[in-house]
């Protein structure tokens, strides 16, 4: 169980997040959905502290973490980091490692697992995402679709308790997309516990057990697809089926 | 006939005594010089991209220095000049410490903008899977800033080659000290130190190869 409480960002004067209580239930995939600019991917990267909130708890399976301004421990939040996968929108591979070595890279480094060990996992998963006869390619040998699968698989190789997924679409043409999203979908039926930020309310529709719409910063409503779509507010309407 | 025979000689005759002290100091004083150069290059770099504010103040003061006044000059201080103030330093090793200060001052700049270009992205890539500070900056960023560093280094690597002449002034037997006193001893001038500009020159030219390779090995993975 992933428990946000209170929590609260600022950059400067202006406040993205306000006092967002959130429960991410695990073997779910939840879906934040709002305008540009809400404050959906602040709040996906305060979950794994990529942004420290200013103030608020996060509370994964129990690692409680607290915010009040101060600065937070080093270890406090490479300990949560560990526990939490994130994909990019713009992928961000590593352009100096093969798709193998960027897989590994987390395991060898931080999970102080064996080479060869980490070796076979990351076989393991590069058969999962269907590129194994793409492991000695370098990223930019890639397609952006095959990249983010990649990036999706280096995710995955830290075992985290949490997927968080930014908009990971959004820098693929259409039929590129199809083939990440499917995966995520895949990723979704195998029960991982997900946290994606999208646009694609279709998909949204198809993969998520709940929806969190954002507006300004605030969670405006969450539910299920069918209850937000049926919601009093005519906005969270409107957008769910604007971008259908 | 005569004349161009006891050039040929000449050049036959003084060209390993002048090769000579370019292997024993020009070489070893370059690289030694270099590779301290490069250690206080990065470790200023750091500094600079960090929040540390005093040893910001610190090392931009010293970039300011250095940068700022001739290395002859600075030459002069450490090796003539320290003695005054009870600091006697054997001159190669007053050269050692010129050169690298040199090198940290104007290469720190060289790697604080690679490390710069490198997209955000790679940092935050690296902190999600839970990498310290440490691990992202020697295992993600500094590989790739390495690539892009490789020119503007080897420029300041083959710059040093040739500034090493100017040990010559305190004392250092290196290769164009040599070559002058040669000269001085049979008043040829002119081919004794075309003869010491070649041998720089052949030095600066398997360097510029090294950079070639060093390219085409970094360049792996890598658009161009």
């Amino acid at each position: 169980m992933f428990v946000i409480k209170d929590l609260s960002k600022s950059f400067g004067d202006s406040r993205i997040l306000k006092n967002i209580h959130l429960t991410i239930k695990p073997n779910h995939t939840t879906v934040i959905i709002g305008p540009s600019g809400s404050g959906k991917t602040t709040l996906l990267r305060c979950i794994n502290l990529l942004e420290i909130p200013n103030s608020g708890t996060l509370d994964l399976n129990g690692d409680k973490l607290s915010f009040n301004g101060e600065r937070v421990s080093k270890k406090d939040i490479l300990t949560l980091r560990k526990k939490t996968g994130m994909v990019f929108q713009g992928f961000n591979l590593f352009p100096h490692k093969t798709a193998l070595g960027n897989i590994i890279e987390g395991p060898i480094t931080v999970l102080k697992q064996p080479k060869d060990e980490a070796i076979k996992e990351a076989i393991k998963l590069l058969k999962k995402i269907g590129l194994e006869d793409k492991k000695d390619s370098y990223p930019h040998q890639l397609s952006g679709g095959q990249q983010q699968r990649i990036a999706i698989a280096r995710a995955l190789s830290m075992k985290p308790d949490i997927l968080l997924f930014d908009e990971p679409t959004s820098a693929l043409d259409p039929e590129l997309e199809i083939e990440v999203l499917s995966l995520i979908k895949e990723l979704s039926e195998e029960n991982y516990t997900i946290v994606i930020v999208t646009h694609k309310m279709s998909f949204a529709k198809e993969v998520s057990d709940t929806i969190i719409f954002i507006d300004k910063g605030e969670i405006i409503e969450q539910g299920t697809y069918e209850e937000l779509n049926e919601s009093p507010n005519a906005r969270i309407r409107q957008f769910l089926n604007a971008f259908n | 006939m005569q004349i161009s025979d006891r050039i040929l000689e000449l050049i036959i005759n003084s060209f390993w005594t002048i090769l000579k002290p370019g292997l024993i100091y020009t070489i070893p004083l370059t690289l030694i010089s270099f590779m301290i150069g490069l250690i206080i290059a990065i470790i200023v770099a750091l500094i600079q991209i960090s929040n540390l504010r005093i040893l910001k103040g610190i090392t931009s003061f010293y970039v300011w220095i250095i940068r700022g006044t001739p290395l002859l000059v600075q030459i002069f201080i450490i090796f003539y000049g320290l003695p005054s103030a009870g600091v006697t330093l054997e001159p190669l090793f007053a050269s050692v410490i010129a050169f690298s200060l040199n090198v940290g001052a104007y290469s720190s700049e060289t790697i604080r903008a690679a490390i710069l270009s490198i997209h955000k992205g790679q940092w935050e890539a690296g902190d999600s899977l839970g990498m310290t500070y440490f691990q992202v900056l020697r295992r993600i960023i500094l590989p790739q800033a390495a690539k892009v560093s490789i020119p503007p280094l080897f420029n300041a690597f083959i710059g040093l080659v040739k500034d090493t002449s100017l040990a010559a002034n305190i004392t250092v037997a290196e290769m164009f000290m040599v070559t002058q006193r040669i000269a001085a001893k049979t008043y040829e001038p002119l081919i004794l130190y075309c003869e010491v500009a070649f041998i720089y020159l052949m030095f600066c030219t398997i360097l510029s190869k090294i950079q070639s390779k060093a390219e085409e090995k970094l360049s792996i993975g890598q658009k161009i």
